[in-house]
């Protein structure tokens, strides 16, 4: 074996190593690498109530409901299939708004209400100027 | 036409050859990459319309794209050319793995900042540890950091050259890692806009000029590489008698 062989051997099998290793941790580590929970997570009894986690999903529509004279909202947040009411008091960013993405951070109260301490706007890939986004809703109101 | 190619790669090796070819090539990379972020620049931000949720906050991607493809960029860059000098003893590969790690380390710090800047108004948060693409594009900053730390620390170039280089290939794991995160994991961080196979998600008056800034930064990244070379392979070749007789020294 000629030693440039036996190097390209050596550092073939150090990566090899390494990515093996990183797969295995990151498989291992599946779920807490996920940075939020699903409301058809939550809905299926996969959350532990005593600890706080992230809550992620879609704000949905027509669901926000702010209380006069605090700072308290009330909102809903669904992946399509199941949905969780949600409770904060605090300021939300500025891109939270219905029918756009959402993670919450909190915990699942006894009644099956979100408690969250923090709401963050995850917002999606789709970048448009504001007149194409009137047109896509025109055409599909007229659908 | 194939040996023909295969002798210029050879002739490309040799340090005097590879320093009037670079001084040659340099110029044009930069003139061509300075004109395509130029008109980019005047594109999206002057030209392309604000965007329908985040106004005119959304114009940091064309800095901010650029910055984060060419921080991988950069990585794979470095990462083939310390694999090249380490399994074929090339010096002239070790040069370029040398010279390419303080700019892949300016674009993933340039990606980290404005991709805080922006995610404060718009996430409402600057950073989040447990957010995947967050945290391994820092990792790849420390990976760079790291590269040039291990070889700082040997006297030796040519041992700094084969211990750095090791580390430089272990640590393209991360690129494909940073890259599908926001694939493979849920993540606050939007997945990808472009590099989809379907039609991208982004209008085309916002989409035309981040390509010509990302082309544009891909060339200045090139002219920065070349111009940093030149003075790695002077240095490198500081004793040789063709650097002696070219700043005139015959001492």
């Amino acid at each position: 074996m000629t030693p440039r062989r036996q190097r390209m051997i050596v550092i073939g099998l150090v990566l090899a190593g390494v990515a093996v290793a990183v797969l295995l941790a990151s498989a291992a580590f599946q779920e807490s690498v996920n940075y939020f929970r699903t409301p058809t997570q939550v809905a299926s009894g996969d959350v532990p109530a005593t600890r706080s986690i992230r809550l992620g999903g879609m704000v949905a529509d027509d669901s926000v409901a702010r209380d006069p004279g605090s700072l308290t909202v009330r909102f809903t947040v669904t992946d399509y299939a199941n949905n969780v009411d949600v409770v904060y008091t605090g300021v939300l960013p500025d891109l939270f708004r219905e029918g756009q993405g959402v993670v919450t951070r909190g915990r699942l109260g006894a009644d099956g209400v979100f408690e969250a301490e923090e709401v963050l706007a995850k917002h999606d890939e789709n970048y448009m100027p504001p007149e194409v986004k009137e047109a896509l809703a025109n055409a599909k109101k007229a659908q | 036409m194939w040996r023909l190619l295969v002798r210029w790669f050879h002739q490309l090796a040799s340090p005097p050859y590879f320093y009037r070819f670079a001084g040659r090539v340099a110029p044009w990379f930069g003139v061509v990459g300075g004109l395509l972020i130029v008109a980019g620049a005047y594109g999206g931000l002057a030209l392309a319309p604000a965007d329908y949720q985040q106004g005119d906050g959304f114009r940091i991607i064309y800095v901010h794209v650029p910055s984060a493809y060419l921080s991988m960029m950069a990585y794979v860059v470095m990462a083939s050319a310390a694999f090249v000098g380490f399994v074929w003893r090339i010096k002239l590969a070790h040069a370029v793995a040398v010279s390419a790690a303080p700019i892949g380390a300016s674009f993933t710090f340039l990606a980290l900042v404005t991709g805080m800047l922006w995610g404060k108004p718009m996430w409402g948060t600057y950073w989040q540890w447990a957010d995947a693409r967050l945290v391994s594009e820092l990792v790849l900053l420390f990976l760079y950091f790291g590269y040039m730390a291990l070889r700082a620390a040997f006297e030796e170039r040519d041992k700094a050259d084969r211990a750095s280089a090791l580390l430089a290939v272990v640590g393209v794991v991360n690129v494909p890692i940073i890259h599908y995160s926001v694939i493979w994991w849920s993540t606050l961080h939007q997945g990808p806009s472009i590099s989809k196979l379907d039609a991208p998600s982004i209008d085309a008056s916002m989409l035309v000029p981040l390509l010509l800034m990302i082309f544009g930064h891909t060339f200045l990244f090139v002219y920065v590489l070349f111009e940093r070379l030149k003075g790695e392979v002077l240095l490198r070749e500081r004793q040789a008698r063709w650097v002696r007789k070219l700043v005139g020294t015959t001492a």
